[in-house]
């Protein structure tokens, strides 16, 4: 199939994305995603845990994204569409569940961005009040969430290019800060030996630190979102999403050990002030520590928001397209190259959202939409492997163990449904009925426009069984 | 007006300008172009593996 065929008119007959990008940029776009859940949010793992409590979270939640990484790199790298997961349900499971996998992945991400960029517009505020200056945070909302709606809009390359040097720029700084708090000299800064204390509230304040431990990652499967972009989907996809992980167990781990290290598990759990690694940089009493980790938290914020603007709009676009929603939406920029109509269509929703709904409410209904995409994985590789076991089809990677990441993934989402229940069981309810909701209009309303013979797009042997 | 006085009101137009100038492209790419090719896009990779240029 050509790239791009030339008519009569001089327009080309057919468009598709640019396919430009590397697993650099599939790094920088799942690294850039989550990166800011170290900076801040997994601190209240800390309230409801204590210090290892939240360790314990941070391993065993890194367990299950472990295994979402491994199941991701596999179907991904075969079914490599622009969507993501959402394309993986519509060739393994069906319609229903795509189109649920599909608004999970379009929320988690419209949401994620509108808190990353009022976190961004408070971190402004926060820095201009240390100055000595009062500002609103609005306009520095608005403004970065208007300059990264431009970049997605102009080009995926440059979008993820800078996602990759303020991603870097941003992790870099959280290693700066653990060489500065110097863990070769015990007692010096870290005093691990008189702040560490037993679980204040037991077991069950680990389970429930779980909700809070997915802070640590959420965001690593939107790597999937670049599917259709990436020159060589079957390499690049597995090798930027497991580094990408790797890169984020390392970051987890430091900030934990610094955080834990500085400030009492009482401060951190209840930390009104955003950003616990960046108050953990003024505990140092260093200047350039206090400034670098202020640099590092912003960037982490914009890059988080970035990839968010970035998946949420081709995870839209794939819906589009195939007409689970109004196909104009599936529109690709002539020029750009991008699509273009989902990312300013969503752009209005986000910002909505960031500057009129409560942070907590934001981030939770991202969770929980995350939540319910890694439930659904499972499920998905067991019908892959079984429709379409290995040897049949060529796959870039074939995740070792099978089936038992997929038994850890199914296990440990119920166990973080049950810590979300805990502290968020309100929202949990009204959530799966907005998705119930949404399900009875795709089914009995939306579903007559779907091509159902346009849905299977792989060039794959008829699956086992059928 | 101080310097961060005039940061804010500087965010705000720019990002009005950032929003109109994404508009008015949208707007105009919609008019110049068949709609039959915007949407032309079609899912599926035929490359998978980015060898197909080496002729595997």
């Amino acid at each position: 199939m050509s790239e791009q065929a030339i008519g009569q008119q001089g327009q080309p007959r057919s468009i598709n994305l640019l396919k430009v990008l590397g697993p650099v940029h599939v790094w920088a776009l799942g690294v850039g995603i989550v990166l800011v859940g170290e900076f801040m949010g997994w601190n209240y793992a800390v309230g409801k845990g204590g210090a290892f409590g939240a360790l314990i979270a941070c391993w065993v939640i890194g367990l299950l994204y472990t295994c979402v990484a491994m199941i991701d790199s596999e179907i991904t790298s075969t079914v490599a569409a622009a969507g993501g997961q959402y394309a993986q349900a519509k060739h393994t499971t069906g319609p229903l569940m795509a189109f649920n996998v599909g608004l999970y992945l379009v929320l988690a991400y419209t949401m994620l961005e509108a808190g990353d960029v009022l976190v961004a517009g408070q971190l402004i505020q926060i820095g201009a009040a240390e100055l000595g200056h009062s500002v609103a945070f609005e306009p520095f909302t608005v403004l970065i969430l208007a300059l990264l709606a431009w970049l997605n809009y102009r080009g995926v390359f440059m979008t993820l290019t800078v996602n990759f040097i303020i991603t870097a720029a941003a992790f870099l700084s959280i290693l700066v800060l653990f060489i500065g708090v110097e863990p070769w000299n015990p007692g010096a800064m870290l005093l691990h030996e008189g702040l560490l204390t037993d679980l204040p509230y037991g077991w069950l304040g680990v389970l429930a630190a779980f909700h809070f431990g997915i802070w640590y990652y959420l965001g690593i499967e939107g790597t999937c979102q670049a599917a259709e972009e990436v020159r060589s989907p079957g390499r690049s996809l597995p090798l930027g999403t497991m580094t990408g992980m790797i890169t984020l167990l390392i970051a987890a781990a430091l900030t934990w050990y610094i955080c834990v290290g500085l400030l009492p598990w009482e401060y951190l759990g209840w930390d009104l002030t955003l950003a616990p690694l960046y108050d953990a940089s003024k505990m140092t009493g260093s200047a350039a520590l206090h400034v670098v980790l202020f640099v590092g938290t912003l960037f982490s914020a914009i890059a988080s928001a970035n990839g968010c603007i970035n998946d949420a709009a081709r995870a839209w676009f794939s819906m589009g397209r195939d007409r689970y929603l109004p196909v104009w939406f599936g529109a690709v920029h002539p020029r750009y190259r991008t699509p273009f109509r989902s990312i300013l269509f969503l752009i209005p929703i986000a910002t909505a959202f960031a500057l009129k709904a409560p942070l907590s409410q934001v981030i939770t209904f991202s969770i929980l939409s995350g939540l319910l995409g890694y439930t659904f994985m499972p499920i998905n590789v067991f019908k892959f492997r079984n429709k379409w076991p290995i040897g049949t089809i060529r796959r870039g990677y074939e995740h070792p163990f099978h089936p038992l990441p997929a038994i850890t993934l199914m296990v440990l989402c119920i166990a973080t449904y049950v810590a979300v229940y805990l502290g968020y069981g309100r929202q949990l309810l009204a959530m799966m009925a907005f998705y119930i909701v949404a399900s009875l209009w795709f089914a009995f309303h939306r579903y007559k426009f779907v091509r159902r013979g346009d849905q299977f797009t792989m060039p794959w042997p008829k699956p086992l069984g059928y | 007006m101080d310097f961060w006085g005039i940061a804010e009101w500087a965010a705000w137009i720019v990002s009005a300008l950032l929003f109109l100038w994404m508009l008015v492209d949208a707007y105009r790419v919609g008019r110049e172009y068949d709609e039959s090719m915007l949407l032309s896009s079609r899912e599926g990779v035929d490359d998978l593996f980015g060898d197909a240029g080496r002729g595997k």
